[in-house]
């Protein structure tokens, strides 16, 4: 299975290569079809060889994965060091009912693949990784889930619709359809000169529908399952114990109609995270949802019922005109909320067993104000939550305050100094 | 370690002890630190005053006076900034985390609980290295996490580390 699957991708890109170049050139396209077919036939056969070493096996507590022709390249991942198993059917795959093992381990840089077994085996495969990891017996069933949310495909499609990227792309078009009209040369030299970038923009809103298709929300007992996907499907797990942040951005051209977006930052090494940090991976826990449905499934993560969001002072007003409007902040013993942004308006919840360190900024300006910002920092590098431009009395409190709390919350999630795998 | 007084347990009061100069409150970085960066504060005026003399060279004696006085005065600057910077910095140990203060335009208090540290580096540039200092630096899984305190002595940075390495490993908390 694993060759044709392998070469599919290679495949497509190829004849679109071929499209493109073919509207381009006018001459001499038999020698280069001769040299695509080439590759494209080179790429099979290495995904041929490819597929004839590698092996596999699972005897309950290591996961053995075997690759490589010239250099044996030996995978065994421990159970006990697993930290996510995602089960994911590229366009091609689905084709032919295999699907790829996606695995999270504890400590490595990228994610462990299994590639291309039959789509049962997979996701029995999954199922008793998961169990013998919770130290259960391999052949107990998966537990069932509770599905939670469901994003139906036309609020999505609208949801792309109404984005920045999307209104720069009708934008440009309808300019292009302008240029076309006055001249046809320069309409033509310019979709030419402009080809890769319209072509990027195109790519990224057609990745972001299809990646968020049909987006479902379960709960199990160890995370939140999420299904997605349109031509490639994806099921992937969110262990809750491991959210760092989570962040609802309302962008301004949902707010009329009350939609909402949330993500997740978990802890992980991130893309090349160079300088300092663990890093975090960013994953959309909710494309697209009205207030109930983002509530409740926030409620999976987050509890924030205790938390009253207080306002900075008015002075601080000088500081940021624009977005004290909507900035409040506020914590209560286990997790720390924060609101910021004018137009694109975006609240973080931080869970304070995750707070890394606390820090006191304050400019110039700030100190005119007597005010300063309290920041609270997260593993990886998106933006913290922070309680902006408070009085400094207040921000001293809160420097005392955080750093407690926080060592409290972790002493009550960590009963004993261990650390984790 | 044993017989200094106890470290203020509020961040006002550590401020206080800031502002009141109370010498067993706070640490600071090395006397050299300040030596090494008036070198490298000499360094630069005595490059920027050749350049001034080259440029100015072709033109009158007004012009070379000039811009002589333009290097002074922005070297001047420089040093009473670095001067006040010099001041500003310091660190403070207490029962549970590290205080570092540091910054004069932008001023900044990180706290670091010993338990969050994932790493600490002693790091020395050429400079540094010529003064016989160092800089130790705080690397949480944060990467906004910024406490680093430079021109430390060879021995306190050393205490410093295995200290916070120590304290770090014993009060380690899982992500």
């Amino acid at each position: 299975m694993t060759p044709l699957v392998r070469g599919g991708r290679a495949l497509a890109a190829l004849a679109a290569f071929l499209a493109f170049t073919s509207v381009q050139r006018q001459h001499g396209q038999g020698t280069h079809i001769i040299v695509d077919v080439a590759v494209a036939a080179a790429v099979f056969v290495l995904g041929v060889v490819h597929w004839l070493v590698t092996r596999w096996a699972f005897d309950g507590e290591t996961l053995h994965v075997e690759t490589g022709l010239l250099r044996r390249d030996t995978k065994k991942v421990p159970v006990a060091r697993i930290q996510a198993v995602d089960v994911v059917q590229p366009l091609v795959a689905k084709f032919l009912d295999v699907a790829e093992l996606k695995i999270r381990v504890a400590g490595s840089g990228k994610e462990e693949r299994l590639a291309y077994l039959h789509h049962d085996r997979a996701l029995a495969l999954r199922a008793s990784l998961l169990a013998a990891h919770h130290g259960l017996d391999p052949a107990t069933p998966e537990p069932p889930e509770r599905p939670i949310a469901t994003v139906p495909g036309g609020r999505l499609a609208w949801s792309v619709a109404l984005t920045g990227s999307t209104a720069f792309l009708i934008a440009i078009l309808i300019g292009l359809g302008v240029v076309f009209t006055v001249s046809e040369k320069a309409g033509f030299a310019l979709v030419t000169a402009a080809f890769v970038y319209l072509l990027g923009l195109v790519t990224g809103v057609w990745r972001r529908f299809n990646s968020q298709y049909g987006f479902t929300i379960a709960q199990a007992p160890d995370g939140i399952r999420v299904r997605r996907g349109l031509l490639g499907s994806v099921a992937e797990t969110i262990p809750v114990r491991r959210v760092q942040a989570i962040r609802q951005i309302e962008p301004v051209l949902w707010r009329p109609l009350g939609w909402r977006h949330l993500q997740v930052d978990l802890a992980g090494v991130g893309k090349r995270d160079a300088a300092g940090g663990s890093g975090s991976v960013t994953k959309t826990l909710l494309p697209v949802g009205a207030p109930e449905v983002v509530a409740a499934v926030r409620a999976m993560v987050v509890d924030d019922r205790g938390v009253v969001l207080t306002a900075p002072p008015a002075r601080s007003r000088w500081k940021a005109p624009l977005s004290y409007h909507n900035l409040a902040a506020g914590h209560d013993r286990d997790v720390v909320v924060a609101v910021t942004g004018r137009l694109r308006r975006v609240t973080c919840w931080v869970p304070l067993e995750k707070v890394q360190s606390v820090r006191r900024v304050q400019g110039p300006l700030q100190r005119a104000l007597r005010v300063a910002t309290v920041h609270v920092d997260v593993a990886g590098r998106r933006v913290d939550a922070s309680f902006k431009d408070r009085d400094v009395d207040e921000a001293d409190r809160l420097v005392d305050e955080l750093a407690t709390l926080s060592r409290a919350a972790r002493s009550r999630t960590i009963p004993g100094a261990t650390t984790a795998p | 370690m044993s017989d200094e007084p106890t470290a203020p347990s509020t961040v006002r009061g550590a401020y206080g002890a800031m502002t009141t100069g109370d010498p067993a409150a706070w640490s600071r970085p090395s006397q050299k630190l300040w030596r090494m960066r008036m070198v490298e504060l000499a360094i630069v005026g005595g490059v920027a005053a050749i350049v001034a003399v080259i440029a100015a060279a072709s033109g009158h004696a007004v012009a070379l006076a000039v811009s002589m006085a333009c290097v002074v005065a922005v070297v001047a600057l420089l040093v009473a900034f670095t001067r006040r910077r010099y001041r500003a910095w310091g660190y403070l140990e207490r029962e549970e985390d590290l205080l570092v203060r540091r910054g004069v335009l932008i001023q900044r208090l990180s706290v670091v609980p010993y338990g969050r540290m994932q790493l600490v580096e002693v790091t020395a540039g050429v400079m540094e290295r010529l003064f016989g200092l160092s800089t130790v630096k705080l690397h949480t899984a944060a990467a906004r996490s910024d406490a680093r305190i430079p021109g430390l002595e060879p021995d306190e940075a050393a205490r410093l580390r295995d200290r916070l390495a120590a304290l770090g490993e014993a009060k380690a908390a899982g992500l």
